[in-house]
C-alpha cells in the first residue's frame, strides 16, 4: 500500500501536511479511500470555522457509506478544495492529491502528537490482521 | 419503457364508453390553464404496462431472498385477506367510536398481545415507522429526564454496530452521540461502556440480537450499569424476531422499545407497503405515552387521548397510524398464537444457523465463528477479494443469475467485503442447500472465470446498474416540470 513518507497521519484515516507557509493541508488516506469505494459527495467545512483538534469537520459519502472525518489538529479553516464538489472522484484517483481542506493559525507542535509514516503503517497491518 | 412513453393524447381508460357529459359552471378563474402532467393510456395499456413490470421483479414470491426480514418476510395471504375485509377497508378513521367497536377491539388486543411478548408495560400502535419509532423513544426519555429536572444529560451512547437511524434519532432529539466500539466477539465493548456512562448520560440504544447477528452476552451487565448511572435503555427491536417469545426486551431491562413490524409480525414493507412501528414502554415512561393508544372501559373500546395522558409528548400521526399493517400483524399474532411465536424464533434461528454450518463447511469464513448465530450470520469474502479481485457486491451480482435475491452487502460496515444473511424462518431445507450450491458455485468461477463473476449480472431484465452515476448525477424525474 502507497503511503507518502512526509505526511502525518491520524487513526481515523486522515493525512496532514504542514505547508511552508505555515498553514496545513488535510485529506483522507488511500487506505480510507479504498474502504468507502467510490466517492459520490464530500462536505467540506466552511471557510473561517475555528475547529478543535479531533472535532467532526467534513463527511465523505461513497456508495457504500458516509463517513465522518475529523480534524487532525486545531485550527482555522483557511480554504476548501473547489474541486470536490463537483468531482468527489478525484478521492479515489490519488487520495493524497485531492485534499479536503486547509487549516491556518495551526501549531505546528500539535503535529508531533500525530502518527509518522511507519506507526500508521503499523496501524493498517494491525486492522489487517483483526 | 416508462408509463409515460405509452401515452397518447386523448386516450382514457373509458375509452369506448359513451362520452361523458360536459361539467358546466366552474368559475374560469378556478379552471387550469395546462392539463395536468399525467399519462394518458387506455386501460389494458396500464394493465400491461405494470404487469409487465412485476415480471421482471425479483420478489418474494418467486425467488429466495436472503435479505431477511430487513426488506420483507413472505407476507401470508390470510393477514392480507382478513385485514382487507369491507367492513376494514370502508371504516372511516373519524368514524364514532361505537360504529368501530370491532377494529378497536383489534388494536386494543394487538396493543395487550405486544405488551405480553415484549414484557412492557404499554404499547402505542401509531408510529409510522421504525425511524419514527426511534424517534419517539428517545423523545419519551428525553421527556423522563425533563420532568424530573433532570438537564444534565446530554448524551445517548450508541454501539458502532447500529442501525444509522439510531445516532441519528439522538442527533434529532438533541442529544450528543457517544459511539461505543465493538470487541472481537462482536459484543459491545464493557470496558469503553464504563468508561462512558456517566451523570451526562441519558440512555443507551441498543439492538439485541445485534447487527451483527449475536446476542449481547452482557446486556443484564449494561442494564445495570447504564440504570445505576440515572440513564435509560432503548431497544431497538430490528431482531426481535430471532428471540421472540422466547426472551423479553422488559425483562432484559429496557425502558423503551420499538418493534418493526414487517421484521417480526411479516408485514408488507420495502416498496411492498407502508411501515408500521409500535413502541413499548416500562411503567416510568407510560405518563409520556404518544396518542393515541386504544383503552377498554367495562368492555367499550375508545381512544385514549391528552386528556388520559396530560404528559404524553403527542401525536404522530393522524389517527392510528398505518391501520392496515396493524391489522395484518394483529391476524398474524392471532394465527400463530403463543406457541406459534416461539416458533418463528425457532425456526428463525434454525435456518440461520444451519446456513452458517453449511457456509462454513462450503469454506466461507464466518465472520464471527466462535458465536452461534441468532436470526442472521455474516460471512466476509475479505480473503476472495485479495485472492480473485472479486467483491462482495459481484458475488450478490452473480447470484441473481443463479435465481436468488443477494443478501444484505457492506453492512455492517465494520467487517470487510461483508454479506449479512438472513433465510428467515419460512425457507426449506432444499432452498437453503441450493442457495449454498449456488453460493460455492460462484465461489469457484470467481477463480475459474473472473471475469464472469464481475460483469454479472447477465440473465436480469437490466444488467449492471452504475450506481456511481446514480449517486453523482441525481436525477428523479422522468421530465424537468
Amino acid at each position: 500500500m502507497s503511503i507518502p513518507n512526509d505526511l502525518k497521519y491520524t487513526k481515523s484515516h486522515e493525512w496532514v501536511r504542514l505547508e511552508d507557509d505555515g498553514t496545513a493541508t488535510i485529506g483522507i488516506t488511500q487506505h480510507a479511500q479504498e474502504l468507502l469505494g467510490d466517492m459520490v459527495f464530500v462536505e467540506t467545512p466552511k471557510v473561517g470555522r475555528k475547529l478543535k483538534q479531533g472535532e467532526e469537520c467534513a463527511v465523505v459519502e461513497s456508495v457504500k457509506a458516509a463517513a465522518d472525518v475529523y480534524a487532525p489538529i486545531a485550527g482555522e479553516v483557511a480554504a476548501v478544495n473547489p474541486d470536490l464538489e463537483s468531482a468527489p472522484e478525484k478521492i479515489n484517483q490519488d487520495a493524497y492529491a485531492a485534499w479536503l481542506f486547509k487549516l491556518k493559525s495551526v501549531n505546528a507542535a500539535d503535529l508531533a502528537n500525530l502518527l509518522d509514516y511507519a506507526a500508521y503503517q503499523k496501524i493498517l497491518e494491525s486492522e489487517e490482521n483483526q | 419503457m416508462l408509463i409515460f412513453e405509452h401515452s397518447r393524447p386523448g386516450r382514457r381508460n373509458y375509452s369506448q364508453s359513451p362520452a361523458a357529459a360536459e361539467i358546466v359552471g366552474i368559475p374560469q378563474n378556478l379552471m387550469r390553464k395546462v392539463p395536468p402532467l399525467l399519462p394518458e393510456v387506455s386501460e389494458m395499456d396500464a394493465v400491461r404496462h405494470y404487469t409487465r413490470l412485476s415480471q421482471k421483479n425479483f420478489s418474494i414470491d418467486t425467488q429466495f431472498y436472503p435479505l431477511g426480514s430487513c426488506t420483507m418476510k413472505y407476507n401470508p395471504r390470510a393477514c392480507n385477506s382478513l385485514a382487507m375485509l369491507p367492513q376494514f377497508l370502508a371504516r372511516h378513521p373519524r368514524a364514532p367510536e361505537s360504529t368501530g367497536q370491532g377494529f378497536l377491539a383489534c388494536m386494543y388486543e394487538l396493543q395487550e398481545i405486544l405488551k405480553d411478548v415484549t414484557g412492557m408495560a404499554g404499547v402505542c400502535l401509531t408510529p409510522m415507522a421504525g425511524a419514527q419509532g426511534e424517534l419517539i423513544g428517545i423523545a419519551m426519555i428525553r421527556a423522563y429526564h425533563e420532568s424530573r429536572g433532570d438537564s444534565a444529560r446530554t448524551e445517548i451512547i450508541v454501539p458502532d454496530a447500529a442501525h444509522g437511524t439510531n445516532p441519528a434519532t439522538a442527533v434529532m432529539c438533541g442529544y450528543k452521540v457517544v459511539e461505543i466500539a465493538t470487541d472481537k466477539e462482536g459484543d459491545v465493548d464493557m470496558e469503553a461502556l464504563k468508561a462512558a456512562v456517566g451523570p451526562q448520560t441519558a440512555g443507551l440504544m441498543l439492538t439485541n440480537p445485534s447487527t451483527l447477528g449475536v446476542f449481547e452476552k452482557n446486556v443484564a451487565e449494561m442494564s445495570k450499569l447504564v440504570h445505576e448511572a440515572g440513564g435509560l435503555l432503548y431497544y431497538d427491536g430490528a431482531n426481535l424476531n430471532a428471540i421472540l417469545g422466547k426472551v423479553k426486551p422488559g425483562d432484559m431491562g429496557f425502558d423503551v422499545i420499538h418493534i418493526n413490524l414487517h421484521k417480526t409480525f411479516s408485514t408488507p414493507h420495502g416498496g411492498g407497503g407502508p411501515g408500521s412501528a409500535p413502541v413499548g414502554v416500562a411503567p416510568r415512561l407510560l405518563p409520556f405515552m404518544p396518542v393515541p393508544v386504544v383503552g377498554s372501559d367495562n368492555g367499550m373500546y375508545r381512544w385514549l387521548t391528552e386528556k388520559d395522558i396530560p404528559q404524553t409528548i403527542g401525536r404522530l400521526s393522524a389517527h392510528m397510524g398505518n391501520a392496515g399493517v396493524l391489522l395484518r400483524a394483529y391476524v398474524y399474532v392471532r394465527l400463530l398464537g403463543a406457541e406459534g411465536m416461539h416458533r418463528v424464533a425457532e425456526f428463525a434461528a434454525l435456518n440461520a444457523n444451519y446456513l452458517m454450518a453449511e457456509m462454513s463447511k462450503a469454506g466461507f469464513e464466518i465472520a464471527y465463528p466462535t458465536r452461534r448465530a441468532s436470526h442472521e450470520f455474516i460471512v466476509t469474502l475479505k480473503e476472495l477479494k485479495e485472492k480473485t479481485g472479486i467483491t462482495a457486491m459481484n458475488v450478490a451480482k452473480r447470484l441473481l443469475d443463479k435465481g436468488y435475491h443477494a443478501p444484505t452487502i457492506y453492512f455492517p460496515l465494520l467487517v470487510p467485503e461483508c454479506m449479512l444473511i438472513e433465510p428467515a424462518e419460512t425457507e426449506s431445507r432444499e432452498t437453503l442447500d441450493a442457495f449454498v450450491a449456488a453460493m460455492k458455485e460462484i465461489m469457484e468461477e470467481a477463480h475459474n472465470q473472473p471475469e464472469l463473476v464481475k460483469n454479472a449480472p447477465h440473465t436480469t431484465p437490466v444488467r449492471r446498474l452504475d450506481d456511481v452515476k446514480a449517486a453523482r448525477e441525481l436525477d428523479l424525474t422522468w421530465k424537468q416540470v
